[in-house]
């Protein structure tokens, strides 16, 4: 019954987010006006980059199977499907002929790192510190961190990004301008090297938290406060429970329910921050790689991360949401 | 209306502050109209000055009058604002409303495709078109293409308060005593969202003023349009950060920051006016 009522919208949702995503992906190139595969070309040779003829009739190929000038529109599409179904980006154009898929293979476990501890922190802080807030509402602490939060959580990543750059690593230069690890660092797990990557993480973790946290302490600010008029919590306080036990077992709990939700919803979003944050601080990342992309004009490899983030994302939401009936004891007894 | 306006500007800190920061950056807009300068030619300056009488914020490497510059880039980033803001609107009101009404298939085959677009991380998906078109985007285009984009998480916003206004007692009554169901949107549904629909667009506006600096400083805009993106964008360029020119680099940042402040300041008040909880708080502390 759970599995009828529960899974299996999930896995529609999951595919026909795909199935949408991919085929904008798809069509985007076709509808805009002008020929990016001429464009792309005329870009290489007007550069006067040496390229090997081989390379250069590959790569007419494999743009023009990507934007769709050979056979029809749907043979096109079918194309473009199996391809990515054998895992296939084609290559990338500036560092050809390495597949797109291995310079994101490469590129991952920086962002996966960077997304996860940070999502992780704010939203742990973050849901804390809102149930704090709403258990003690005249707390000086949560006094500031309202404040602190709705400063906050308006400002684009991109300007967080820069400001901190600014601050932390010029002005007072505690931590380094770029990277992900020292020039010539001895790459192993040691400590010297962790350390030397807790360093040049800081920043980007850092800023992608203190806009985060905001989010998720607003969020759960509102959820909770509206628990706490809940006649079940008022039955709580009057039957004498200790007051942690009702703060922790009668709001909190309930209230985590709507963050798990959010954290899925704007997983999208804070992934697109992540990509932003890893261009300011050049940390070796997918955002890093984009950014390349975009300065060399490789279309392919921002198409093949744009696919890949698309497949990533909405993965990652599936198992927020197959999780999810563990937490809600709604879904799971239904 | 003008009442709630007076009171609010009175009580909520929140909403006089934004109000006064929004007029004032709109007033500044409408200022840079007359500006003396061509904001699109370089070297219409002396280069590099420090701030002094004539160039009250300095001039940049590139020769441009910092001061008009910002002004004029105040303009066009509110522009941008006001175009993809009233497009996704539109998107947003048209399709929130008509799933909300018609319900049944239609509302769930909208609804997925309005999901898809919030799980979908757009900011690659506009990379790859801007990507595409880069400098032949105008202000114009770029405010068309971001509000393509930018309707999702409103469409159900929108949607999920008409499911509970059709629910509602007064509904009912005007149902059954034939009003007709447009005249019931437009007179008893719509001033109901309005306000929501003033705080969610503010809220859009930040996020399409945030994508813009955004797209710029990964240089894919139209660079010779000023806007508070291509500012930051050529004050790196230059190196500014480095050669400690603040008043090129800080400016725009610090502009950036009070715009987006002052919107999101003036979205809560009103969104908070809107639940009725809040208001109750403010009558009792009165």
């Amino acid at each position: 019954m759970v599995f009828k009522k529960y899974f299996i919208p999930r896995f529609i949702q999951y595919i026909t987010v795909l199935l949408i995503g991919i085929t904008m992906v798809f069509i985007i190139p076709r509808l805009l006006p002008s020929d990016p595969v001429e464009h792309q070309l005329n870009r290489m040779t007007a550069q006067g980059q040496y390229l090997d003829p081989a390379a250069v009739e590959e790569m007419r190929e494999t743009l023009q199977e990507l934007y769709g000038l050979k056979g029809g529109l749907f043979q096109q599409y079918l194309i473009y499907w199996k391809r990515l179904c054998t895992g296939n980006l084609g290559p990338s154009f500036t560092q050809f002929p390495t597949p797109v898929i291995e310079l994101i293979k490469t590129s991952l476990p920086w962002t996966v790192g960077l997304l996860l501890v940070s999502l992780m922190l704010s939203w742990l802080i973050g849901t804390i510190l809102g149930g704090i807030k709403v258990s003690f509402p005249n707390s000086l602490l949560t006094r500031f961190m309202e404040v602190f939060a709705m400063g906050m959580r308006p400002i684009p990543y991109y300007i967080m990004a820069l400001v901190l750059l600014i601050v932390l690593a010029f002005v007072f230069p505690v931590f380094p301008m770029a990277g992900g690890y020292s020039m010539g660092a001895e790459i192993g797990f040691n400590f010297k090297f962790l350390l030397d990557l807790l360093r040049h993480a800081f920043l980007p973790i850092l800023s992608m938290v203190m806009l985060e946290i905001g989010g998720w302490f607003l969020q759960m600010r509102n959820v909770a406060s509206n628990i706490v008029e809940e006649d079940y919590v008022v039955y709580a306080e009057a039957s004498g429970l200790p007051r942690r036990k009702v703060i922790l077992h009668y709001i909190m709990r309930n209230a985590l329910i709507p963050q798990i939700t959010g954290l899925a919803l704007n997983l999208g979003f804070i992934f697109g921050g992540a990509l932003i944050t890893e261009i300011v601080f050049s940390y070796p990342g997918i955002g890093n790689l984009l950014y390349s992309a975009i300065l060399a004009g490789d279309y392919n490899l921002i198409m093949g991360i744009n696919i890949f983030s698309i497949v990533g994302v909405s993965t990652a939401m599936l198992v927020i949401d197959l999780i999810y009936p563990l937490l809600d004891p709604r879904v799971r007894y239904q | 209306m003008s009442r709630v306006i007076k009171e609010l500007f009175k009580h909520d800190k929140r909403f006089s502050f934004g109000t006064t920061i929004l007029v004032l950056f709109i007033m500044i807009a409408l200022i840079s109209l007359f500006t003396p300068y061509n904001m699109k030619a370089w070297n219409t300056v002396p280069r590099d000055l420090p701030p002094s009488w004539e160039h009250p914020l300095g001039t940049n490497s590139m020769g441009q009058d910092i001061l008009w510059k910002t002004m004029v880039a105040i303009k066009n980033s509110l522009l941008l604002g006001l175009i993809a803001a009233s497009l996704s609107r539109m998107i947003a009101i048209v399709l929130g409303l008509l799933a909300g009404y018609k319900g049944g298939r239609f509302d769930r085959i909208v609804m997925t495709i309005n999901d898809s677009f919030i799980i979908i991380p757009l900011f690659p998906v506009l990379i790859l078109i801007a990507s595409i078109l880069r400098t032949s985007l105008s202000i114009i285009v770029l405010g068309i293409i971001i509000g393509l984009f930018g309707w999702a998480w409103d469409a159900r916003l929108f949607r999920s308060q008409i499911l509970s206004l059709k629910e509602r007692e007064f509904t009912k009554t005007a149902v059954l005593s034939g009003m007709k169901t447009s005249k019931i949107i437009t007179t008893e549904h719509l001033p109901y969202i309005i306000p929501l629909i003033l705080a969610a667009t503010i809220n859009n506006v930040i996020w399409v003023i945030g994508m813009e600096v955004t797209l710029s400083m990964l240089g894919l805009s139209n660079l010779n349009t000023p806007t508070i993106g291509t500012m930051i964008y050529w004050a790196l360029q230059y190196q500014a950060i480095f050669l400690e020119k603040w008043n090129w680099i800080l400016t725009p940042i610090i502009i950036c920051i009070l715009l987006i402040l002052a919107l999101y300041m003036l979205s809560t008040s009103i969104s908070e006016y809107l639940d009725p909880r809040t208001r109750l708080q403010l009558i009792k502390k009165e």
